[in-house]
């Protein structure tokens, strides 16, 4: 093997001092970060410093690089979105203990996600800049400002917590490791979501309330099984790499709205507005759809409001569709025509059949009590359909047997836009058949 | 030649042609629409489209791609601003071009997530600490959820700023007939980049919006949501941090004529004037439509652009009216507004809460 030598190009701090306490061990990871910025060798432009809040949260002021101070928890965030929108620029997040709980779902997520950014946790076991209190990472039984009998709380893993997550990288040290500076450019070179957790005193807090030392802490490692060394070191396919690969296999353009030629005639007067009331399951929407390109086909204009309940398999499914030979502003119009196709979009409904009027009509599959209403109605006769028709044609069926009794544009419209549709379409246009049949059976 | 979409798309089209190239978002009801064709899209226009652990990181994932280069946007409803009020407050204070879409259902809390409702007219005003102004457009028609967008991005480019485009479900999720190919588009300026070359960030502590630097283009550039002097590093200088605050407040204030959109349908005689926004005004339209068929000559206005409050076209609006009428689905909330600017006219308020749509002939019973 050939030696390399690696001469580091020299320092990407600034001229600002640190203004951390003395014996804190923020200065030290952030010289062992500006080393392994160096070993990197990358412009100091294209470096972004994504920082936390709290006292780590100062330091990419005393970087001559690129830098981002954000909102606590969700610098591992605005790191993601940087590098996923630029996967050239070099990331480098530093949080404390604290970011690791308010932001602990992104740090889970991004170890996960692996989107090739470093995240260098500042763990000091407690919140430094707000007045020592315990954060995740407080050992069990350790003093703090709101733990004074003892943390009861049993401390976050959080090297373990993105390995088994998926981490390319993570790894656990300490700030007074001498080789920081090389595993921090190492977990930088690596590809994917690195993240180191370096351990260190807070000389203002908790090694006063808990007589600790550079010793002490390291036998509370041992204690806790928090070791240091690699959790994770594994090869993953970065996420922006990957993303842009599979976005380049992809030959498809955006979709675009298709368009719909005018291939048909409609001699409709006027607006008509008719709520087809049926079940999830029941194609109620798909029907009205069909409807409503059909009546755009024939030169009119058509709109539809929808009514279903968070539930996608269950409970009614209602839609409201306005055909009009002029423009739609609004689809607010007392319905002219009410289809009840299900029990559960009869219920819905009962309101708008009420609304009929003298000159309205009320469409219902046999089964259901029609309500009381000012208007015409009809029973479909099913043993006119000349097919057996399944309970999810029936909204087609009623769609297009309305269609025919109320004159809203040619059958053959609609037989062209279910014609046009992804699957199903040959049995769809028997089902508007059987409509027309129905229709004609009931006097339309 | 037309075609049969609904708001969502309308706003997904006008986002791709604005140029939009990052898009996070979560998963809300009856936003979703809007994630999922950008997660189809946005890869197959050369962006990224991203589905975010939860709210507040999708819209810091904008933040930071925003700062990187990226024309992006989120879109959510009432719940997700709830969540992304801290990191707009981040991006009013960095400064962070951003379009974000609230297709607002009814609250409070989980409210109704399949329900219509404009409750969040305020709240996207005032929903992060500090009370600085962003701007907020409201469509009222499929065809103006298209020009709004990219009106959107433009204006977020023009002021480094969050820009909401505020509808509802019921905007987004009703189909209708729409020629795509004749929405008038709107102009989206290039990003305007610094030139000075010793500037890494700045602010003029005036009324003017400066050009940013992107990340690793010759320079290093710093962002910072603290209190920061012009080269964005921290400073509790009262003088520095007045000048900034102030200028977050100017900029926009003062530029409130490039903003302002209102359409306004006058009619000479009118005693009444309605006021409003979003699929309320379609419904409002047809009611004062009826009104003047029979008789009556009646005014509209339909605000596009709810923040800053138009007020010169409104107070214009005004006129010779006696009363005006502010129809919206919530409490009353930007009739606040109006009352606010209407010199002692009656402004009478006519409001639904209970997830229905208003019906036009609400609007007679109004005047009654």
């Amino acid at each position: 093997m050939t030696a390399v030598t690696i001469t580091p190009l020299g320092s990407y701090r600034n001229e600002r001092p640190y203004p951390f306490c003395p014996g804190c061990g923020h200065g030290p990871i952030l010289d062992a970060l500006d080393r392994a910025l160096a070993l990197r060798g990358a412009p100091a432009d294209r470096v972004v410093v994504v920082s936390d809040i709290g006292c780590s949260g100062l330091s990419d002021q005393y970087f001559a690089t690129s830098a981002f101070h954000g909102l606590h928890g969700r610098s591992i965030t605005y790191a993601t979105g940087i590098k996923l929108a630029d996967p050239t620029l070099e990331v480098v997040v530093i949080m404390g203990d604290g970011g690791t709980g308010i932001g602990g779902a992104h740090l889970i997520n991004a170890a996960r996600r692996n989107v090739g950014i470093t995240v260098l946790v500042m763990n000091n076991l407690n919140f430094g800049m707000t007045g020592g209190q315990h954060s995740t990472t407080t050992p069990e039984g350790a003093i703090t400002s709101t733990t004074p009998g003892g943390n009861l709380e049993r401390p976050l893993d959080i090297c373990g917590t993105a390995a088994v997550n998926g981490a390319a990288l993570a790894y656990r040290c300490t700030s007074f490791d001498d080789d920081l500076g090389e595993r921090i450019a190492e977990a930088m070179a690596h590809p994917g979501f690195a993240v180191l957790d370096v351990w260190e005193l807070c000389s203002a807090y908790y090694v006063r309330s808990n007589r600790f030392s550079r010793k002490g802490m390291e036998q509370t490692m041992e204690e806790l099984g928090l070791r240091r060394g690699y959790a994770a070191r594994r090869d993953v396919r970065e996420f922006s790499a990957a993303y842009r690969e599979a976005a380049a296999a992809d030959a498809a353009g955006p979709v675009r709205p298709g368009d719909i030629p005018r291939t048909h005639r409609s001699g409709l007067d006027g607006r008509r507005t008719v709520v087809l009331a049926g079940a999830a399951g029941g194609r109620v929407l798909s029907a009205a759809r069909a409807a409503a390109r059909a009546a755009i086909a024939s030169g009119l204009y058509a709109a539809q409001r929808d009514d279903y309940p968070v539930t996608v398999k269950t409970g009614h499914s209602v839609a409201s569709l306005v055909v009009d030979p002029h423009p739609i502003d609004d689809v607010s119009a007392r319905p002219d025509v009410v289809a009840l196709l299900a029990p559960e979009g009869a219920a819905r409904a009962a309101r708008d059949a009420a609304r009929l009027g003298p000159g309205g009509l009320l469409v219902a599959v046999p089964g259901l009590d029609p309500p009381p209403h000012a208007g015409r109605t009809v029973v479909l006769d099913t043993d006119a359909a000349g097919m057996r028709l399944a309970k999810a044609d029936l909204a087609l069926a009623a769609t297009a047997a309305i269609a025919a009794l109320e004159s809203l544009f040619p059958l053959e419209a609609l037989r062209d836009a279910v014609a046009g549709g992804p699957k199903g379409a040959e049995r769809m246009v028997e089902v508007v058949g059987a409509g027309e049949a129905m229709a004609a059976a009931a006097g339309g | 030649m037309p075609s049969y979409i609904d708001g969502s798309t309308a706003i997904v089209l006008g986002a791709l042609d604005a140029g939009c190239d990052f898009f996070a978002g979560y998963p809300i009801t009856p936003a979703s629409p809007i994630l999922m064709a950008l997660m189809r899209d946005l890869p197959r226009s050369g962006g990224v489209a991203v589905q975010g652990e939860d709210e507040i990181a999708s819209i810091g994932m904008c933040i930071g791609a925003s700062l990187a280069g990226a024309r992006a946007m989120t879109a959510t409803s009432g719940p997700g601003i709830s969540l992304y009020s801290e990191n707009l407050g981040l991006a009013v204070m960095g400064e962070v071009p951003l379009v974000v879409i609230d297709v607002q259902r009814l609250g409070p809390a989980t409210g109704g997530a399949t329900t219509v409702a404009q409750g969040d007219v305020q709240f996207v005003r005032w929903g992060t600490s500090g009370g600085y102004p962003i701007i907020a457009l409201a469509p009222s028609t499929i065809a103006e959820c298209y020009t709004l967008t990219m009106r959107a991005f433009d204006l977020a480019e023009r002021f480094r700023c969050p820009v909401f485009v505020l509808t509802d479900k019921d905007l987004n999720l009703t189909m209708g007939t729409a020629d795509v190919g004749a929405f008038p588009p709107a102009e989206v300026r290039a990003r305007a980049v610094e030139e000075a070359p010793d500037a890494m960030y700045r602010y003029e502590p005036s009324d003017e919006t400066t050009p940013m630097v992107r990340y690793g283009t010759g320079r290093p550039v710093r962002f910072t949501g603290s209190t920061h002097d012009e080269h964005a590093f921290i400073t509790k200088d009262p003088a520095r941090v007045g000048a900034l605050n102030r200028h977050l407040i100017d900029k926009i204030e003062e530029h409130r004529d490039e903003i302002e959109m209102v359409d306004a349908d006058l009619q000479d005689g009118a005693a009444t004037l309605v006021v409003s926004y979003g699929s309320t005004a379609a419904v409002m339209r047809t009611a004062v439509r009826r009104a003047r068929a029979a008789g009556a000559p009646v005014s509209m206005a339909t605000v596009h652009s709810l923040w800053p409050v138009p007020e010169t076209a409104l107070v214009e609006a005004m006129a010779g009216v006696e009363r005006v009428v502010v129809a919206e689905l919530n409490p009353g909330l930007y009739a606040r507004e109006i009352e606010r600017i209407a010199a002692g006219r009656e402004v009478r308020r006519l409001t639904r809460i209970d997830g229905e749509m208003l019906a036009p002939e609400e609007f007679q019973e109004a005047l009654a």
